[in-house]
């Protein structure tokens, strides 16, 4: 006969057997992507596919040599820091004056905000890429850091409101006590008290550029192309490189994955809006 | 005066409703502080889509240039009894219903999973399960598509030998199958990421009360989990519903949305026409169709959930 404690026991390692099961299932694909960036092309296409094999660094090697890749990456990191930077000036005075001076509008406009996100990027297609043309933003940074502010400003505004929210008004009564001006109370009192809430809003904010793919992909053809239509181009049936494929695919994508996993928690905040805690 | 009205805020945009002035309250900078994130929202929206509902009542192709009259509806008429049409919205349907579907049932089965008990390595296991989401939407495509999906070298080519079976080449015979698993993969986790946090907020106590009731563990699920993960489920579904609508580059890197229209969504379709036959007029028709069925979505989605949203926000 079991006692309580036992099957309790046998039953937690049970469930937790079941839930590795399916995390190493949901993981494989990018298990997958990171052995093969190891192997040799041959290996990589071998049948049946191979888990042993002698390890090469060879793709990341080749890697620069086949696609300039520091370009892409390079593209990638400005166009993502860019529109971060500029989204969060925009954010946080909107943010501030919706969080501390609340008037009847204010839902609104947050909900209106949000509503701009509805509009399917292909509904728009046609005029900015037309207006990037005339403008000659076409397949530049600067076309992209644009765009990527605009559509990111919402869930930034949101993000930022609710950290604001979350700060006693007195803290800045305090500090207007003392003759602050509204630049130094933002300044010198809010951006201190909310660093962390700021860094998870910046660190969304890449994560969605960085991983933005359909403007990149329809507005940038070389100069100003990033990673995500680097490894578009891989798609062509030009000659299978799966090994050099997956190691410019796991260069591509550590970065986020390792801001990802930190920030986990507070992402999930952003991500919904601040309905979930 | 009082320390309740030195903390209330006088809105610059309703002078009558503001308190007698007091010396250290300071007035409200309001709209001006807003005003430039509402400004560049405004032109963002209204001028492209102005310009879209311009596009679509005249003949516009990059091919023919000069030759723009006013033709009414006939860019509509165009779109929609192309033989692409039924298919695009079917396919754009399907895609958004079955990932929808997914990874709201699996997302909570799973996060219920990980939070029914303590076990060794559940950070790890976290992480494991969240990562995907991070993942660029080409990369995802294309690992599927070459290290998975090949019918020859690919993983599930091998399971489906070992079992004895024929290999199928996903992509060819199941292209909408395939691309719903992809974009499934890259959005179960999104689901799982939220609910978990969800319900790390359920009151344990309460659990707890329950059990010592003679509740099992399926009526604890349905009567305490289910009702309290109701909020975080309609976020999963309004924001995974504003991103599947618009699903593109999982279908531009792997079946280019074929064969045939097979695995062509409204998106895709879209681009067909704007950047492929440049015929600006029909795309930007399209368009407006995809812009309309986005916001049937979203009155009816902003309808269950918005106050939802607003109120603890």
């Amino acid at each position: 006969m079991m006692t309580l404690k036992q099957s309790r026991r046998l039953q937690s390692v049970l469930l937790g057997t079941l839930a590795w099961a399916i995390a190493l299932l949901l993981f494989f694909p990018i298990f997958w992507m990171l052995l093969t960036s190891f192997k040799t092309e041959i290996d990589a296409f071998a049948t049946p596919p191979q888990f042993i094999f002698t390890p090469t660094l060879e793709n990341y090697l080749h890697i620069q040599e086949r696609s300039d890749y520091f370009k892409f990456a390079w593209n990638s990191v400005t166009i993502s820091f860019g529109a971060t930077i500029i989204g969060l000036l925009l954010a946080v005075p909107a943010a501030y004056s919706m969080a501390f001076f609340e008037t009847r509008l204010t839902k609104q406009t947050l909900l209106w905000m949000l509503s701009t996100k509805m509009l399917p990027a292909v509904g728009v297609l046609m005029p900015i890429y037309l207006m990037a043309k005339s403008l000659g933003l076409l397949d530049t940074r600067l076309g992209l850091i644009i765009i990527y502010t605009l559509i990111n400003l919402p869930i930034m505004v949101w993000m930022v409101y609710t950290y604001f929210k979350d700060i006693p008004k007195d803290i800045l009564e305090a500090a207007r006590l003392d003759g602050a001006t509204t630049l130094q109370e933002i300044v010198r009192v809010l951006l201190p008290i909310s660093k962390g809430g700021l860094a998870s809003t910046a660190l969304l904010s890449l994560i969605l550029c960085w991983n933005e793919a359909f403007w990149s992909l329809n507005l940038t053809s070389s100069n100003a192309a990033p990673l995500t239509a680097l490894i578009a181009s891989y798609s062509s049936p030009e000659g299978l490189f799966w090994a050099k494929l997956s190691a410019v695919s796991t260069l591509a994508c550590a970065p986020i994955l390792l801001f990802g996993w930190i920030s986990q928690k507070q992402l999930v905040r952003g991500l919904s809006f601040g309905a979930v805690k | 005066m009082n320390a309740t009205t030195l903390k209330s805020t006088a809105p610059t945009s309703l002078p009558n409703q503001t308190h007698p002035a007091h010396p250290h309250r300071r007035k409200s900078p309001g709209w001006l502080l807003v005003s430039p994130s509402v400004a560049l929202l405004l032109l963002w929206m209204i001028v492209p889509l102005g310009m879209t509902v311009y596009f679509s009542l005249i003949r516009y192709n990059l091919l023919y240039p000069g030759e723009n009259d006013f033709v009414g509806l006939e860019n509509f008429e165009y779109f929609v009894t192309d033989t692409g049409f039924m298919p695009g919205m079917t396919n754009t349907v399907l895609l958004v219903g079955s990932v929808l579907l997914i990874s709201v049932v699996l997302g909570v089965l799973i996060s219920a999973l990980l939070e029914a008990t303590e076990f060794w390595g559940r950070g790890i296991v976290r992480v494991l399960l969240i990562s995907p989401f991070f993942i660029m939407p080409t990369v995802s495509a294309l690992i599927w598509k070459n290290l998975i999906f090949h019918p020859v070298s690919g993983i599930l080519a091998a399971v489906w030998k070992f079992f004895g079976a024929q290999p199928v080449d996903w992509l060819a015979t199941h292209p909408l199958l395939s691309i719903i698993l992809i974009v499934s993969w890259q959005w179960l986790p999104f689901a799982i990421l939220i609910l978990m946090t969800a319900m790390q907020s359920l009151d344990q106590e309460q659990k707890e009360a329950a059990r010592l009731d003679g509740a099992g563990p399926l009526a604890i699920f349905w009567h305490l989990t289910l009702p309290h993960l109701a909020r975080p489920i309609a976020v999963v579904v309004m924001i995974e519903t504003i991103f599947l609508l618009s699903v593109f580059a999982e279908i531009f890197t792997t079946t280019n949305g074929g064969p045939g229209f097979a695995s062509t969504n409204l998106a895709y379709l879209i681009y067909t026409q704007a950047l492929l036959q440049f015929d600006v007029g029909m795309a930007s028709a399209g368009g407006l169709i995809a812009v309309v069925i986005a916001n049937i979505a979203a009155i009816i989605l902003v309808r269950m959930l918005g106050k939802n949203l607003t109120d603890k926000a």
